[in-house]
């Protein structure tokens, strides 16, 4: 009766730091997310889309930072995606398995989890140091390369749930191997691959320290991509960092203008996902 | 030919015949080339990783040259004197990813046993779903909480209470000795734990996911208690999953930057207590990288980076390993 007792206590105290685990994780979130729509939402007007980013003291707003940011996250989509979706391909279409797909896969679930700053290093060193100045061009490239390992991924895995009689099919009426990857395997996994991409441009949004030294900063109003380019994260970290008020406030405002579109863009790739699963 | 009289029995002309020659030779070229062009893509993820090795190695270079080994033994980090070695931030991420392990792995086993075994069935998708919300906030955002929020709450009610309690315990006193700062490795280690929780989560919960039901059912059946199927036939049998999962997260923290940087302090010494400013590898190079002057300096920062690269490179290829042999023990 002894040991019945025991194990029944056991249990009841595992089963309830689960519970508590549980709640304990869930806090962080509602925590997180409260003081940034408080702080955040505080600050936010107009302004902050319509005006630069002061000097210390003024009053303005993050219009080029937030201009910056789209153009680099859409020249990184852009160099990425193509990359991406064309390395799944042929991981899960062509050498599903053959020995360089295994490495690929391997490497790039490495890559895919690599820390972002060496990322940035690696741009420096390659793109920063050859050109002799900062860029925004190479900011953008580094953002490509976090993009790479996410789409290649998600293609990778969303092609290799096309059903093979589809291929088999097209592959029976005299379709060539192209064509029948292009018009048929893209389109049963295209909601799977937008999904994908979503996810990349959502993880490359409040990427940060890749751009520190490749992209830096600028405080004016500036899209020539061939000079340092500002960008919303870039700018946060060094507002949140400095000693006046204003600024510490336009960094919450940033904040959670990131944070409300990295959100919105994870719900509607897993909208779409969910969608394709139930269809 | 046979399929000339499919087609209702007309005669193919030779034109016919060239044109058709013609259209099959340039789907053929098309169908080569796009392969080509797929392995290419391929191949760039390759060279992708093999130029971030070759760049680092190459920008190390100047500094490795200098300082040999003793980079990797000594603690000066001085700018003035060019003298630089990498102990400090290498113990600091250590430190801080050790912390952040020590309670992000149970708290992400015990949600996962949560979500598998005792969550109802309506509750596990919305609490699946924000957890992985959780994942998806970007670092800087942990960052600026953690600044602003996180760390000036611990400084009043925290740390304070850590250094009346331990402060005067031998061996545990040093770990909390020294003012409460507020930022420092606690610090950091703390808010490395709330980001590497959700990683840990969902690929527990995956794992555990993939227990074949019997397995609990014999188990149950013969009287065992949750607790029981969990710890003795659930762990068991994902233990290299969970491993695996473990490792990922580990590899999140090494290399996790702006959420560290905001809130470590960034003082370039080894200190015992967790309550001290420290820095870690990336927060080291994201504050210092545009900053620094001379070659020496940057190459030095380079060599951090490499570093930091080689330790998550292996801590992730672990990770990797043990995830792809349960996947060959699910698969056969």
């Amino acid at each position: 009766m002894a040991l019945y007792e025991t194990r029944r206590r056991r249990n009841v105290l595992a089963k309830s730091l689960a519970v508590g685990a549980t709640i304990f994780g869930l806090a962080w979130l509602v925590l997180i997310l409260a003081v940034l729509l408080w702080e955040g939402f505080s600050g936010l007007s107009l302004a902050v889309f319509t005006q630069m980013t002061p000097p210390p003291g003024s009053a303005g707003g993050l219009l080029n930072p937030i201009a910056g940011s789209l153009v680099m996250t859409t020249i990184a989509v852009a160099i990425g995606t193509p990359l991406g979706i064309l390395a799944g391909t042929y991981m899960a279409e062509y050498g599903r398995y053959d020995k360089l797909a295994f490495v690929v896969r391997f490497i790039n679930d490495i890559l895919l989890s690599a820390p972002s700053i060496v990322i940035g290093l690696f741009i420096y060193e390659v793109m920063v140091a050859q050109m002799g100045h900062f860029s925004g061009w190479a900011g953008a490239v580094s953002l490509a390369v976090i993009v790479v390992p996410v789409v290649v991924r998600t293609t990778e895995d969303m092609l290799i749930l096309v059903p093979d009689t589809l291929r088999e099919a097209a592959a029976s009426i005299g379709l060539p191997r192209s064509l029948m990857i292009r018009k048929v395997a893209y389109r049963a996994a295209r909601a799977g691959m937008v999904t994908g991409v979503l996810l990349a441009v959502a993880r490359i949004s409040g990427e940060t320290a890749p751009l520190l030294f490749t992209a830096l900063n600028n405080q004016f109003w500036s899209l020539d991509l061939n000079a340092p380019v500002a960008s919303l994260p870039v700018v946060i970290f060094q507002f949140a960092l400095s000693p006046y008020k204003d600024w510490q406030q336009l960094a919450w405002t940033g904040a959670l203008i990131i944070t409300l579109a990295v959100l919105a863009l994870s719900i509607i790739a897993r909208s779409l996902a969910s969608a394709r699963k139930s269809s | 030919m046979v399929d000339v009289a499919f087609e209702g029995g007309s005669a193919m002309t030779v034109r016919d015949q060239a044109d058709r020659a013609q259209v099959l030779q340039r789907l053929r070229i098309g169908d080569i080339a796009f392969r080509h062009l797929t392995r290419a893509a391929a191949i760039v993820v390759l060279l992708i990783l093999g130029g971030i090795i070759v760049s680092l190695v190459i920008g190390a270079w100047p500094a490795l040259e200098k300082f040999g080994f003793r980079f990797l033994t000594s603690e000066v980090w001085n700018p003035v004197t060019e003298k630089f070695g990498a102990i400090a931030p290498v113990y600091g991420t250590l430190v801080t990813s050790l912390i952040a392990m020590l309670i992000a792995v149970p708290v992400g086993l015990f949600i996962a046993m949560f979500l598998t075994e005792l969550c109802p069935l309506w509750l596990r998708r919305p609490i699946g779903i924000a957890i992985e919300l959780l994942a998806g906030i970007p670092s800087i955002i942990y960052g600026i909480w953690g600044l602003f929020v996180f760390a000036p709450f611990l400084q009043q009610h925290v740390q304070p209470f850590l250094i009346d309690t331990f402060g005067n315990v031998p061996v545990l006193g040093n770990l909390f000795a020294g003012p409460p700062y507020g930022i420092g490795v606690l610090t950091a280690g703390l808010i490395l734990a709330i980001m590497v929780l959700p990683f840990i989560t969902s690929i527990s919960r995956d794992v555990f996911e993939a227990v074949p039901p019997v397995l609990k059912e014999a188990a149950y059946g013969l009287g065992s208690t949750t607790w029981e199927v969990s710890r003795y036939v659930v762990l068991p049998y994902t233990r290299v999953g969970v491993i695996g999962g473990v490792m990922l997260g580990l590899g999140r923290a090494l290399g996790e930057t702006m959420a560290v940087t905001f809130v470590i302090g960034n003082a370039h010494r080894v200190s015992p207590s967790l309550l001290a400013p420290g820095t870690t590898i990336s927060a080291t190079i994201a504050n210092e990288f545009t900053e620094a002057v001379g070659d020496l300096y940057t190459s030095s920062l380079v060599a951090l980076g490499l570093i930091l690269f080689v330790i998550t490179f292996i801590v992730l290829a672990f990770a990797r390993l043990m995830l792809m042999r349960l996947n060959a023990r699910v698969g056969a």
